[in-house]
């Protein structure tokens, strides 16, 4: 495996030792790695956002300092290193292609292979005197703790959950209290999601909204482009409001919603915006029926993908949903589509 | 995990408390506090806060724990499900 390179930019020096150059990292992050946090969280360019590989060194670590392995994701590397403001410590960084370490372990590329292998090819073993790797807990679906033994003889110490909590688990003597080891989902961690989750509608509702204009360009007499605009929007509205009540909405008030199942969650925000649109847009009975249909089923579908953002859904539960739910949101929509061209073909 | 609980009754962690010798990896492991070692034996206390995540399972060095694991995720359930119509390998992409 070849060494991390110094030549990276957040890379401060280097530290030398017997058998390879290990550079030392900042834990300040820059204006370049905020705007790229904030870039991979809407999505763009978020495939190929990663570091070498490798060992890498914060603060000034010796023999005693601890090792701490993470993956390969810049938007994580960022999140550890300004996490360690003012600790000395060894980072190992495994090879996980740019994925955070969460669905990397759950991929299998963050997994104990992957982690004896850079202890031992980088030496870790002889740069510190003690045999304790900390691993962040939610790397456990990949990492096995008795195969790293096995394979390195160093025993893995389950880190925190957050990063921002590892500055007290080294303090408390790698000891992680029942807080450090839970997740959390706070309004704010579901609203950093939301963008993703929303970006992701984009090309769909761009087809929507082509489709939408036909529509209006074939209803709107005399043609003229801005009363076709105004209709074509109107048409989409539903879509827009699927969109925004599954990936915004439903995300924001997840804990209120009182169904366990997130296409039903969905469907409650979208049939609430549904009918609020009906409200103030004022269609036809068909129209009314057309719009609350497709902002529920849509909204319903949309939310269902917010299952692999959280850390608590399972495969079996989104599973369920699905057989159940998709059914539903096919029909949904197609029924809405329906309503739509009978409403215009009799006017 | 507070304020949060997922569908329920569909979990598929099995636990065969015969091949236990107590160690504790699991209930360690567990995000979700599904697991804990009691008169050092495992059990099942929260079967349906379980994610299926399989960290406990994979650090179980007596085998002890089964389950089938995966992401919870409706686009990996979708792919997955794509590529098995059109008969190719399941092995969906995540979302994160």
């Amino acid at each position: 495996m070849r060494p991390a390179s110094p030549d990276q930019p957040f890379v401060t020096g280097t530290i030398s030792t017997p058998f390879v150059l290990v550079p030392v990292i900042s834990t300040r992050l820059s204006a370049a790695d905020r705007l790229g946090a904030w870039r991979v969280r809407w999505r763009i360019g978020r495939d190929g956002y990663k570091l070498d590989p490798g060992l890498y060194a914060i603060g000034d670590p010796d023999d005693l300092s601890p090792v701490i392995a993470t993956a390969n994701y810049k938007l994580t590397f960022d999140v550890l290193r300004s996490a360690l403001d003012g600790l000395s410590a060894w980072i190992v960084v495994l090879d996980t292609a740019g994925i955070n370490v969460w669905c990397a372990a759950g991929k299998g590329t963050f997994c104990h292979g992957e982690l004896a292998g850079r202890l031992l090819s980088d030496h870790v073993d002889q740069l510190v005197s003690h045999r304790k790797v900390v691993v962040p807990q939610l790397g456990a679906t990949g990492v096995a703790a008795h195969e790293v033994r096995r394979l390195s003889g160093f025993a893995v110490v389950w880190g925190p959950v957050r990063a921002a909590d590892i500055p007290a688990f080294l303090e408390a003597g790698m000891k992680a209290t029942p807080e450090m080891r839970a997740p959390t989902f706070t309004l704010r961690d579901r609203m950093r999601l939301a963008p993703v989750e929303l970006v992701g509608t984009f090309k769909p509702l761009a087809w929507v909204f082509a489709a939408c204009l036909a529509l209006a360009a074939l209803a709107v007499r005399p043609l003229a482009p801005l009363p076709v605009l105004l209709g074509g929007l109107r048409n989409a509205a539903p879509a827009l409001a699927a969109a925004i009540g599954g990936a915004v909405l439903t995300p924001a008030l997840l804990p209120l919603l009182p169904p366990r199942m997130f296409a039903a969650k969905g469907a409650v925000v979208g049939a609430v915006l549904g009918a609020a649109l009906a409200l103030a847009l004022r269609p036809s009975p068909l129209g009314v029926a057309s719009t609350l249909l497709l902002s529920t089923a849509g909204a319903s579908f949309v939310a269902m993908g917010f299952t692999g953002s959280t850390p608590f859904t399972s495969l079996s539960g989104v599973e369920r949903e699905m057989r159940r739910w998709l059914p539903l949101q096919i029909g949904g929509a197609a029924a809405s589509v329906a309503a739509m061209l009978l409403g215009a073909m009799l006017r | 995990m507070k304020g949060f609980r997922y569908v329920e009754g569909t979990a598929t962690l099995a636990l065969d408390a015969a091949k236990c010798n107590g160690c504790k990896a699991c209930e360690t492991v567990c995000p979700h506090g599904v697991l804990a070692v009691r008169d050092r034996k495992a059990r099942v206390v929260d079967l349906d806060a379980c994610m299926e995540c399989g960290a406990c399972a994979l650090n179980c060095e007596r085998g002890a724990l089964s389950v089938r694991s995966g992401v919870g995720c409706a686009a990996a359930v979708i792919g997955g499900w794509w590529n098995g119509l059109r008969g190719k390998d399941d092995s969906a992409a995540c979302c994160g």
